[in-house]
């Protein structure tokens, strides 16, 4: 076994790279991640706004996110590194009988999942999100157990923990096609070098049919973006992430979101209507009067709020919002862990333990039928996930 | 308790309408309009908040609208005190702790879409950018003038001294403040350029608009070419104690001092030996504020000497060779201690020295604003970048370099017209750091008569017809002419002298003695001389001499930038005991030199020489405000006396009250020790991102604008090679903006 040699290579440092590396490494394995960045977490991963939810209405996303949540809070617990966990569950504040019906209709299956989730009335809703406009609000839906945490500090606290435990991280560096053998990964060749390992995971996010290319497959992956922008920090008065699934008067919006984090700013986001397809991350002139008119409609009080910085990150949308994390049908050893329709951040860490069970084990964690809701030959064109 | 001056010998007294508002429950009074800043400072209010992470005292620091120290709530809104005009009736609070969001009325209005279309848009009305407008204004091209404060001028507003440079091209010779004026009463009369005022660019978007954060309006500008001219923010140094208030930069002082007339301190100290630190000084003692002491690393200071001299000849003591150890003080600047430096700039101990002052200046250096301009050029707008944006210089640079470039775009937008090449020249020259400093340099006062055999004076020379320092002599009279036409060696003219029996010299009795002795770009002691007697050979680098007749006017004293000419008359004391030297002078007091009226006289370099008893001081009955003092001075110090001390004697040193934490606060906005930084960099991080996710370096108000450089000093410490560290990603907003400002609500202001 020479030094180009592991028994995982992982290409990408991102929101399930990095943490792959982690539980790889901790399961004892030899792991190189290879990122084309300069260091953990710096292409979508730092653009989510960190909030972590198991409200879904797909299983397997439940699943995933449930476990996802379980690593979020207890992290500091495990690994003693402050990710600024902040447990203030999720809210969808309602205003229409219809969307009351919909959210309601899903309860069901969430439940069936393990998602803790109720219906909240209006005066409820008014004490979980203080200041908000009451005129028509019918209610909501509240789940406790989600919550937020800080994308930065998680990128950097699982980069430090996996290389604690051995693994090895290639920064700066582009991988440029995959070895691949007889039928099976090999390995991978960047500008630099080649590396080999009988186990390869692509996790490249929004690059993710790129990637597919180079291994001579067809990833059904296109990037949409969405922007989002973060406060100066005010005292704390906002416990849940909050997201109000509205279509926007403006008729560009069709929903948006956003949340006081730990240390007291409010970040936010919207999902424009109809998305912005493409890579470009630049920031557009229309969003913050965009967002602006929707948050204060809804919380006026956020009119004085000073906004800090503005970023667009990429959402790497599959067909029907639903991930893509498999092994390949034709090349043994490769797993795709792409397609997180920008949920990479709160699925991520449940995700790689996922992974990690496929390599470690030889099986998916997820039982057969829920796994399968993550297949890359699945009909991408069924169904759609209704919180994407 | 007013901290206001009440009237400076420059700019005289404010005067305004006062209004009452309230800080923290207590009613005071302030002018309308100033910055709210400056009306508490003028209330003796220097702590304006406590930070939220670590209780530290928060305070003026940048007073320039860049970092965000200053803040405070105004009507229950966290703003920046220094950005924002006072209002009557205003409620201020200090924001102690995080902001809280308590205004739930509720404000309508629709996303702001206003589009402004032009076809320059010029970001910063100071010196650069309102030159280039009027250039471009002159070729009939429209433009809009951003700028983030309440008037045209940009820093113009914080320089009440004399600008050194060319008189044609840049208005050498003229105050800052003048300057400003001038460009801004020019601008404002334009109908091509429209001056929109505190106005903020704050965004680049890739759809290639700009977006204006207006008095509480977003809006959108849309330009075919756009001109950053956002001149430089003040670089900062780390030591333990620099976060104390109190502790801010020079430019900042220059603001509370000069643009709002407050007395911001009673003494001060200054880092840095550069211009700014050395004019910073000059600006304190004119404001009534003393100086305890100057500290300039290298062994030279790199301001003009002019402004070395200027102040030490004043009695600032300037230690070169020496370095700030720490500022100590509880919430607030209470003592400096300095120390001197070996030459790898580490402290010699013992040689520590510690003076009690309430405020010190930071002056060390300027580094570009040019945040917008790789992302303007990014999203394809021609960008073109001029003054300190451009490249960081004097200021009578950049007035030139707003003309040439305003004059690059006209081309740039198929103007037929063309640059001359000296413009280039000159800019060159206005660029240049200063050059030769001729030690001993001979100075002609003298006239040489020569009388033949008879006793009759057959040829007399004025001075500078033949000048000693080049052996030139323009006169043909009464010697051989050499070789070369016109020009005769000294010793070909002391040969052909001496063909004559007797030869004297004799003083001229009213004379200029110019002390500039170092090589800069200045030019206005040429064009004062109502004789013509002063000139410069070649460019305007050159050293001016005096060269011919004098009748004692004092134009080239009231003239010189620099404060470097006297005139000395020997006229008065026909015993020879004594002379008359007249300074330039500019401060307040009529009466220099207490009851006595005795003046301690220095040398060039400030040291005392002896005695000067006043005579009068004169002001001028026109123009500028700088007046004239004469001193009678012992004879033989006549030419030799450049300047009178105001300040006593030296202070000694005193010992330290408290010592403040040897680990220094390096990002201010996110209160991160230098600690903290070593350790991650110790730790192997090579991207400045990652340090902003584990540390938050950069990640506060300020937008890592303050920090930055700083962080990569300290890589560079930790012997780290910079060019492998990933820089921080910079995003919009280069200013924080309130949410409110993005909605189109009815106009609250229309000015």
């Amino acid at each position: 076994m020479n030094d180009n040699t592991y028994d995982v290579i992982v290409v990408g440092a991102g929101s399930v790279g990095n943490p792959a590396a982690l539980f790889l490494s901790e399961s004892g394995l030899k792991v190189l991640v290879i990122e084309k960045r300069a260091s953990a977490g710096q292409g979508e991963n730092k653009a989510a706004i960190g909030g972590v939810r198991a409200t879904h209405s797909d299983g397997a996303k439940i699943t995933t996110a449930i476990e996802s949540l379980r690593i979020f809070s207890t992290w500091k617990e495990t690994y003693g590194s402050n990710i600024d966990w902040k447990t203030g569950g999720y809210c969808f504040p309602v205003y229409g009988e219809p969307l009351e019906n919909t959210l309601k209709s899903y309860f069901p299956i969430q439940r069936s999942f393990g998602l803790e989730i109720d219906w909240l009335d209006a005066q409820q809703i008014a004490e979980v999100v203080p200041g908000i406009n009451m005129e028509g609000l019918r209610g909501g839906t509240y789940s406790p157990g989600d919550g937020q945490v800080s994308p930065l500090k998680m990128a950097a606290a699982v980069h430090a923990e996996a290389e604690k435990r051995g693994a090895q991280y290639r920064y700066h560096e582009n991988v440029v096609g995959y070895i691949i053998e007889s039928g099976a990964i090999k390995g991978v060749v960047t500008e630099k070098g080649k590396y080999f390992a009988e186990h390869v995971i692509i996790a490249t996010g929004a690059d993710a049919a790129l990637h597919g290319k180079m291994a001579g497959r067809d990833i059904p992956v296109v990037p949409d973006s969405h922007e989002a922008g973060i406060s100066a920090p005010v005292a704390k008065f906002l416990p849940p992430l909050v997201v109000d699934m509205r279509p926007g008067p403006e008729g560009k919006t069709a929903n948006f979101y956003f949340g006081q984090a730990s240390g007291g700013q409010i970040i936010f986001c919207y999902t424009p209507k109809p998305a912005i397809v493409g890579n470009n991350k630049d920031n557009l002139s229309e969003f913050m009067p965009i967002l602006a008119a929707r948050l204060i409609s809804l919380i006026p009080r956020f009119k004085n709020l000073l906004i800090r910085k503005i970023w667009r990150g990429l959402y790497p949308m599959t067909p029907d919002g639903v991930p893509i994390v498999d092994y390949d049908p034709e090349i043994k050893g490769l797993i795709w862990a792409v397609g997180m329709c920008g949920q990479g951040f709160m699925l991520g860490p449940g995700v790689a333990k996922n992974l990690t069970s496929m390599i470690v084990k030889g099986q998916p964690l997820l039982p057969p039928d829920v796994q399968a809701l993550y297949s890359l030959k699945r009909n991408f064109h069924g169904k759609t996930e209704a919180f994407k | 308790m007013s901290s206001r001056i009440l009237n400076h010998p420059i700019l005289g007294s404010r005067t305004g309408r006062k209004v009452w508002f309230s800080f923290d429950g207590r009613q005071i009074s302030a002018f309308e309009g100033e910055a709210v800043s400056s009306a508490l400072y003028a209330n003796g209010i220097r702590i304006f908040g406590h930070h939220h992470r670590d209780n530290g005292a928060q305070g003026i620091f940048c007073a320039n609208g860049q970092c965000s120290q200053c803040m405070v709530l105004v009507n229950k809104k966290p703003v920046k005190s220094c950005m924002t005009p006072l209002a009557e009736g205003m409620v201020v609070e200090s924001l102690d702790g995080l902001p809280p969001l308590t205004d739930d009325e509720p404000i309508s209005g629709d996303p702001t879409s206003d589009v402004f279309e032009t076809q320059v848009l010029i970001i910063g009305g100071g010196p650069a950018g309102l030159n280039a407008a009027l250039e471009l204004a002159s070729f009939g091209i429209k433009s809009i003038i951003c700028d983030d404060k309440g008037e045209l001028g940009g820093k113009l507003s914080l320089q009440t001294h004399n600008f050194f440079g060319s008189v044609a091209d840049c208005y050498a010779g003229t105050r800052g403040i003048d300057i400003g004026h001038i460009l801004s009463d020019k601008v404002m009369q334009s109908d091509k350029i429209d001056v929109w005022l505190d106005s903020t660019v704050v965004a680049a978007y890739w759809d290639k608009t700009f977006g204006v954060a207006k008095r509480g309006q977003m809006l959108l500008i849309k330009p075919e070419i756009v001109l950053i001219a956002t001149g430089a923010r003040e670089r900062t140094l780390v030591f333990p104690g620099s976060d104390l208030p109190g502790v801010y930069g020079a430019g900042a002082f220059q603001t509370l001092v000069n643009r709002d007339l407050i007395k911001s301190s009673d003494r001060i100290f200054i880092i840095g030996g550069g211009n700014v630190g050395l004019i910073a000084a000059y600006h304190a003692l004119q404001a009534g504020i003393d100086v305890a002491g100057l500290v300039e690393a290298l062994p030279v200071c790199g301001g003009y000497k002019v402004h070395d001299d200027k102040v030490r000849r004043l009695g600032v003591p300037v230690w070169t060779s020496h370095t700030v150890l720490r500022v100590n003080g509880h919430e607030k600047a209470e003592q400096i201690t300095i120390a001197a430096i070996d030459k790898n700039f580490k402290p010699l101990p013992g040689t520590e020295k510690t003076f009690d002052v309430d405020t010190v200046l930071v002056a060390v250096g300027l580094s570009p604003v040019n945040e917008l301009q790789t992302k303007a050029q990014e999203f394809g707008v021609k960008t073109f970048s001029a003054g300190d944006a451009e490249e960081i210089a004097e200021a009578s640079a950049a007035i030139f370099s707003g003309r040439i470039t305003g004059r690059t775009i006209a081309r740039e937008m198929g103007i037929d017209t063309t640059i001359p090449s000296e413009w280039k020249t000159l800019s060159e020259i206005l660029k240049s750091r200063p050059g030769i400093t001729w030690k001993d340099r001979p100075q002609a006062f003298t006239s040489a008569v020569i009388f033949n055999d008879y006793g009759r004076r057959i040829f007399e020379m004025n001075p500078g017809e033949f000048s000693l320092t080049t052996g030139r002599f323009s006169s043909d009279f009464g010697v051989e002419k050499s070789a070369r036409d016109g020009e005769y060696s000294l010793e070909s003219f002391m040969k052909n002298a001496e063909l004559y029996k007797t030869r004297t010299e004799r003083e001229l009795p009213v004379h200029p003695v110019i002390h500039c002795v170092q090589e800069i770009p200045c030019n206005p002691c040429t064009m004062a001389c109502p004789l013509d007697s002063i000139n410069i050979r070649g460019s305007i680098m050159g050293l001016p001499e005096f060269t011919g007749k004098c009748f004692g006017c004092g134009k080239c004293v009231l003239a010189c930038p620099g404060l470097a000419i006297t005139l000395v008359d020997i006229r008065q004391d026909p015993t020879r005991k004594t002379a008359r030297v007249t300074f330039p002078y500019e401060f307040l007091d009529d009466s220099p030199g207490g009851g006595k009226g005795v003046l301690k006289i220095t040398d060039i370099e400030g040291e005392i020489i002896g005695e000067g008893r006043v005579i009068s001081v004169v002001s001028e009955y026109r123009g500028d405000r700088r007046k004239l003092l004469t001193l009678e001075v012992p004879y033989e110090l006549r030419n030799k006396a450049a300047g009178f001390r105001l300040r006593p004697l030296d202070d000694e040193s005193v010992p330290e009250k408290t010592e403040t934490s040897d680990d220094p606060i390096v990002c201010l906005c996110e209160r991160v020790r230098k600690s903290e930084i070593v350790a991650q960099i110790r730790a192997g991080v090579m991207d400045m991102n990652q340090l902003k996710a584990t540390i938050r370096t950069g990640m506060g108000a300020c937008g890592g604008k303050t920090c930055t450089d700083q962080i990569l000093r300290i890589y560079r410490e930790e012997g780290i090679d910079i060019s492998k560290v990933t820089r921080p990603t910079v995003r919009p907003f280069i200013a924080e903006v309130h949410l409110g400002d993005f909605l189109r609500a009815e106009r609250k202001d229309n000015e």
